[in-house]
C-alpha cells in the first residue's frame, strides 16, 4: 500500500479547510462548493485504490512521522495506521461525504456564510480521517476532539439564533463529559501496557502473559466506553443530538448519522482485544445499548419533528450497534454501522429536500401529500425507510438480524428487547412516511404553491444512497459473509461471527423479525392513512405520551441535577469570592495609602522635632558602634 | 616647666568638652530663638575642637591643630551665611522663632 | 598652680555656656558666649599653642561674635520678645541632654582607650614656624580651598541678604 497516497488522502480536505478559509469570500460560490467536493471526491478516489490493493492481501501498514512524546519510558509517535479496519472507515466516511458536499452546494445556495459551512464541512472530514486513521489513541483522541469541534462549529452555524449556540455547547459539553472517561481510559492502558500505540498493545497481548487484574482493565475499558457513550449519543450522554438538529441538515446527515457518531464504535471495534478480555463491561455495553434503543423508540413515536425523529431514531439504531459490541460480534456492529450510514444517510438528505420544498417547515403536522409533487425524494425516502424497518432484501434487514440473531444466542431479554425496539422503528418510520407524503397537504396555500422537486444535484446522491441502501446486504450475507472475512485481520476473538449457520432457529427468528416489522407498518397505514390521523396540538396531550413527548423528562432531570447547582456555584463565587478577592486587592491599596496618611503627619515642619530626633539619632548610632558590640 | 597634661593628665579634657558638648545640645533643643540655636551651635564646634588641640598635644601631632584651623574657617563662614538668611527671614515673616518656620509641613 | 588655673578656666568655661543657653535676653547670650571663648583661648594657651590662642580669639570673639551682636542689634531682639517654650519642650531638652551625655561617657568608658601618660619629647611641633610649614606644604590645597569658601561665603551672605530693589 502506498502511503503516500493515503497522505495525500488525509490532507487534501485539510487543504480545502485552509482555502476556504482564507480565500472561500473571494472565490464565489460555485467555486467554493466544486473545490470542496472535489477534495474529498478525489481523497474517496485515492481511497478506493488502496482498498482494492488492501482485498488483494496487502497487509496493513503504519507511517510514523515523528516521534512526538517521549517521557520516562513512555513512547508516543505521530503516525498513522492503515489497515482493514480504517479504509472501510475512510470508504464510507469520504464517500458519503462527498456525496453530501455535493447535495450541501444546492441545499445552502442562498446562505451568505457558504464558503464558512464548506470550510467547516472540510474541516469535519479531515478530522474523521484522522481520527480513523490514527496509529495509537492519543492520535485518535486528536481526531476524537477535532470532529467534536466541527460538530459545535455546524451545530451552531447559524450563530444568531441563541437556542443554536445553547444546542452547539449542549453536544460539545457532553461530548466533554464523555472525553474524561476516555482520558482515564487512555491514561490507564498507558499505565498497563507502558505503550497505547494499536498494534503494540495487540502484539503484548498475544504473545506475552501479563497477569495484568481484571480490575484495572476494566476501568480502562469503561472509561473507553464512557468516552464512546458521549460520542455516540448513548444513555445518559444522549440528549445532545436531537438538539443537535439546529444545525443545517447535511450536517445533521454526514455528522450526526454517518460519521461523528459512529466513531465511538470504531473505537470499541479497534480495541476489540481489550474488551474481550473485561466480560463484565462488555455486559454492561451490551445493556446500555438495548435500553437506549428502547428508550429513544419509544421517544420517537411521539415527535413531530421530521428531524427530531430521524435523531431519535439514530440513536436506537446505535443503542443497537453497541448492543451487538457488547455480546462481542464486531463484525456485526461493522456491517450495522455501514447500512445504517447509508439508509439514514438518504433518510436526512430527502428530510432535507422535503424541508428545502416547503421553505423552511418541519413539523409533520403540516406536511403532507407530497408524493405527487417530489417523486424521487418520495420513492428514495420509502426505499431508506424499508432498509431501516428491516425489511428483506434491503440491506436493513440483514444487519438488524444479524444483531437479534446474536442477541438471541446470548440472551433472550435482549433479543426480546431488541426487537421490540426494531418493531417501534418500522412503525414511527411509516408514521413520518405517511404524514410527509400521504394524504393531502396541510400546509399552507402558499407552501402549497411552491412545493417542488429539488434540484439535480439533490437528488442524485439520494439516489446513489438509496441504491446503496438496498443492495447493501450484499456484503454480510449469513453463512458466507464477505465482511467477516475482510475484517477477520482485525478482530482478535473471531467465534461470534461464525456461529451463524442457518438452522430452523434461525429462519424462525428472521421470520418473528420480518412479521414483527410488517404488524408495525400494517399499524401505522390503519392509523394515518385509513383514519387520516393527525398527531394533536401541544396543548392537550394525555398522560403516558405526554412522558414520552417530554422525553421521558430526562432533559429536565440534567437541568435540575446539574446545570442549575452548577450555574448557583457559579454566581455564589462571583457574588462572594470574586469580592472577596478584589476586595482583598483594593483593600492592599487602601492600606497603602492609610499607612503612608498617617506617616505624613512626622513630617510637621516643626524644627524642634527634626532636632529632636537628630540627637535620638546620634545617640542611636554611638549605642550602636561604641557600646553595644 | 612641667606640660600641663602630665599635670592634669588627658581625661580631665575629655570630660571637659563632653560637657560642653551636651551644653550645646541642651542649648539647641531649649531656646526658640534662632540665633540663640546658633550660639549654640558654636559652643558645640568649639568643643570639639578643644578635645582636638588636646589630643594634638597628647600626640605631638601638628595636624589636629590643622584640623581646628579649618574647622575654625568653615564655622566663620557657615555663621555668615547662616546670620544672613536669618535676616532675610526676618525680613520676610518679622519674627525668628522657628516654631513659625512651618513651610516644610508634609 | 597649673592646676588652679586649669579649674578656674573650666568653671568660667562652663558656666558661662550654661549662662549662654539660659539668658533670656540675647545679648545677655551673646556677652556670655564671648566669655566663653575667651576661657578657651586661655585653655589652648595652656596647651602652649599660642598662634592657635591668638587666631581664635581673633576669629570668633572678633568676628563672629561681633556678626551676631549686629544681628541681634539689627532685628531689635529683646526680652519682651521673648516666648518659652511649652513645658514638655524644656524636659524633652534636658533629658536629651542627659541621654548624649550618657552615650558619650559609656561609649568612652567602653571602649577603654588605653591612656598612657604623658611622656615630652621636648619636639616643638606647635610652634607659628612649625604650623606655618605644614600648613603651606602638606595642607595647601585644603588651605587654598578654605580661601575659596570664605569668599564665596563672602558672596552669598550679600546676596542672600540683598533687598529687593521692587520692594522698597
Amino acid at each position: 500500500m502506498d502511503t503516500n497516497l493515503f497522505t495525500i488522502a488525509l490532507l487534501l480536505p485539510l487543504v480545502g479547510f485552509l482555502i476556504n478559509c482564507f480565500f472561500g469570500k473571494s472565490l464565489g460560490k460555485t467555486m467554493v462548493g466544486i473545490l470542496s467536493t472535489s477534495t474529498v471526491g478525489i481523497a474517496f478516489a485515492l481511497i478506493v485504490t488502496q482498498f482494492l490493493a488492501v482485498i488483494n492481501d496487502a497487509s496493513p501498514t503504519k507511517d510514523v512521522w515523528f516521534d512526538w512524546i517521549q517521557i520516562l519510558n513512555y513512547s508516543i509517535d505521530f503516525g498513522f495506521y492503515y489497515d482493514q479496519l480504517s479504509i472501510l472507515w475512510l470508504l464510507f466516511v469520504t464517500g458519503i461525504g462527498t456525496l453530501i458536499h455535493l447535495y450541501s452546494t444546492s441545499y445552502m445556495h442562498e446562505d451568505k456564510d457558504f464558503h464558512k459551512f464548506f470550510a467547516y464541512l472540510n474541516l469535519f472530514v479531515f478530522f474523521m480521517m484522522v481520527l480513523v486513521t490514527g496509529s495509537n489513541l492519543l492520535m485518535m483522541f486528536i481526531g476524537w476532539e477535532g470532529v467534536g469541534l466541527c460538530s459545535y462549529l455546524l451545530i451552531g452555524f447559524w450563530y444568531q439564533n441563541q437556542d443554536y449556540n445553547d444546542a452547539a455547547k449542549k453536544a460539545f459539553i457532553m461530548n466533554r463529559i464523555g472525553d474524561l472517561g476516555f482520558l482515564i481510559g487512555i491514561f490507564s492502558l498507558l499505565h498497563i501496557f507502558g505503550t497505547i500505540d494499536f498494534t503494540d498493545i495487540r502484539s503484548l497481548l498475544e504473545y506475552e502473559n501479563l497477569g495484568t487484574s481484571i480490575g484495572i482493565l476494566s476501568i480502562a475499558t469503561l472509561g473507553l466506553f464512557i468516552g464512546a457513550t458521549g460520542k455516540s449519543a448513548q444513555l445518559p450522554l444522549f440528549t445532545w443530538l436531537p438538539d443537535a438538529m439546529a444545525g443545517p441538515t447535511p450536517v445533521s446527515a454526514l455528522i450526526h448519522a454517518a460519521t461523528m457518531v459512529t466513531a465511538g464504535i470504531f473505537l470499541i471495534t479497534r480495541m476489540n482485544f481489550i474488551f474481550d478480555l473485561t466480560p463484565n463491561v462488555q455486559y454492561l455495553i451490551a445493556v446500555v445499548g438495548a435500553i437506549t434503543s428502547i428508550v429513544a423508540a419509544s421517544i420517537a413515536l411521539v415527535q413531530n419533528d421530521i428531524k427530531k425523529v430521524l435523531a431519535f431514531s439514530t440513536v436506537s439504531q446505535l443503542g443497537l450497534m453497541f448492543m451487538a459490541l457488547g455480546l462481542g460480534a464486531y463484525e456485526v456492529a461493522v456491517f450495522h454501522v455501514i447500512t445504517h450510514a447509508f439508509f439514514k444517510a438518504c433518510l436526512f438528505l430527502g428530510s432535507g429536500s422535503v424541508i428545502h420544498a416547503i421553505g423552511g417547515e418541519q413539523d409533520m403536522r403540516h406536511m403532507g401529500g407530497l408524493k405527487n409533487t417530489m417523486k424521487t425524494t418520495y420513492i428514495t425516502f420509502l426505499i431508506s425507510s424499508l432498509a431501516i424497518s428491516g425489511i428483506p432484501p434491503l440491506s436493513g434487514f440483514f444487519s438488524k438480524d444479524e444483531i437479534l440473531l446474536t442477541a438471541f444466542h446470548h440472551n433472550p431479554v435482549l433479543w426480546i428487547i431488541g426487537s421490540v425496539a426494531s418493531i417501534l422503528t418500522a412503525f414511527y418510520m411509516f408514521r413520518l412516511v405517511f404524514l410527509t407524503f400521504f394524504n393531502n397537504f396541510r400546509g399552507t396555500k402558499e407552501q402549497e404553491d411552491h412545493l417542488h422537486e429539488s434540484p439535480a444535484s439533490m437528488t442524485l446522491p439520494l439516489v446513489i444512497l438509496a441504491l446503496l441502501a438496498t443492495i447493501g446486504g450484499l456484503i454480510s450475507i449469513p453463512g458466507s459473509s464477505w465482511l467477516n472475512k475482510y475484517l477477520a485481520p482485525v478482530i482478535v476473538n473471531n467465534a461470534q461471527s461464525q456461529t451463524h449457520t442457518l438452522g430452523t432457529t434461525e429462519y424462525i427468528l428472521m421470520g418473528i423479525a420480518v412479521i414483527g416489522a410488517l404488524i408495525g407498518i400494517g399499524v401505522a397505514f390503519v392509523k394515518y392513512i385509513k383514519n387520516k390521523h393527525v398527531p394533536v396540538n401541544d396543548n392537550n396531550i394525555p398522560g403516558l405520551q405526554k412522558l414520552l413527548v417530554e422525553k421521558y423528562y430526562i432533559d429536565d432531570i440534567y437541568q435540575f441535577l446539574i446545570v442549575q447547582p452548577i450555574n448557583f456555584l457559579g454566581s455564589f463565587f462571583k457574588r462572594n469570592i470574586e469580592t472577596l478577592i478584589g476586595g482583598l486587592i483594593s483593600g492592599m491599596g487602601l492600606l497603602a495609602g492609610e499607612v503612608s496618611y498617617q506617616a505624613k503627619k512626622s513630617q510637621n515642619g516643626n524644627i524642634g522635632l527634626y532636632l529632636f530626633v537628630f540627637v535620638i539619632g546620634v545617640c542611636a548610632i554611638m549605642y550602636y558602634l561604641f557600646i553595644a558590640n | 616647666m612641667e606640660h600641663v597634661l602630665q599635670i592634669i593628665g588627658i581625661d580631665h579634657y575629655i570630660y571637659l568638652s563632653l560637657l560642653l558638648f551636651c551644653i550645646g545640645v541642651f542649648g539647641i533643643l531649649y531656646r526658640r530663638n534662632a540665633i540663640v540655636m546658633f550660639m549654640s551651635i558654636e559652643i558645640m564646634l568649639n568643643a570639639a575642637n578643644l578635645l582636638l588641640v588636646a589630643f594634638s598635644n597628647y600626640h605631638e601631632d601638628a595636624n589636629g591643630q590643622v584640623f581646628v584651623f579649618f574647622t575654625m574657617a568653615v564655622a566663620a563662614a557657615e555663621v555668615a551665611i547662616g546670620l544672613a538668611i536669618l535676616v532675610a527671614i526676618y525680613r520676610n515673616i518679622g519674627t525668628i522663632d522657628i516654631d513659625n518656620l512651618k513651610n516644610l509641613k508634609g | 598652680m597649673i592646676e588652679i588655673i586649669f579649674y578656674i578656666l573650666s568653671a568660667i568655661t562652663l558656666g558661662s555656656a550654661f549662662m549662654t543657653v539660659i539668658s533670656k535676653n540675647p545679648i545677655h547670650s551673646a556677652l556670655w558666649l564671648v566669655v566663653s571663648f575667651f576661657s578657651i583661648a586661655g585653655h589652648y594657651a595652656l596647651f602652649n599653642s599660642q598662634f592657635l590662642a591668638m587666631v581664635h580669639i581673633i576669629v570668633y570673639s572678633g568676628a563672629i561674635m561681633i556678626l551676631m551682636l549686629f544681628t541681634i542689634m539689627l532685628m531689635n531682639l529683646n526680652i519682651s520678645q521673648e516666648i518659652s517654650k511649652p513645658f514638655v519642650t524644656k524636659i524633652v531638652a534636658v533629658v536629651c541632654f542627659c541621654l548624649i551625655g550618657l552615650a558619650l561617657v559609656t561609649s568612652l568608658v567602653q571602649n577603654a582607650p588605653v591612656i598612657e601618660a604623658y611622656t615630652s619629647t621636648g619636639k616643638d611641633f606647635q610652634s607659628i614656624q612649625v604650623l606655618g610649614k605644614i600648613l603651606l606644604n602638606e595642607f595647601v590645597v585644603p588651605f587654598e580651598m578654605a580661601a575659596v569658601l570664605l569668599l564665596m561665603a563672602m558672596i552669598g551672605a550679600v546676596l542672600i541678604s540683598k533687598k529687593d530693589k521692587t520692594t522698597a
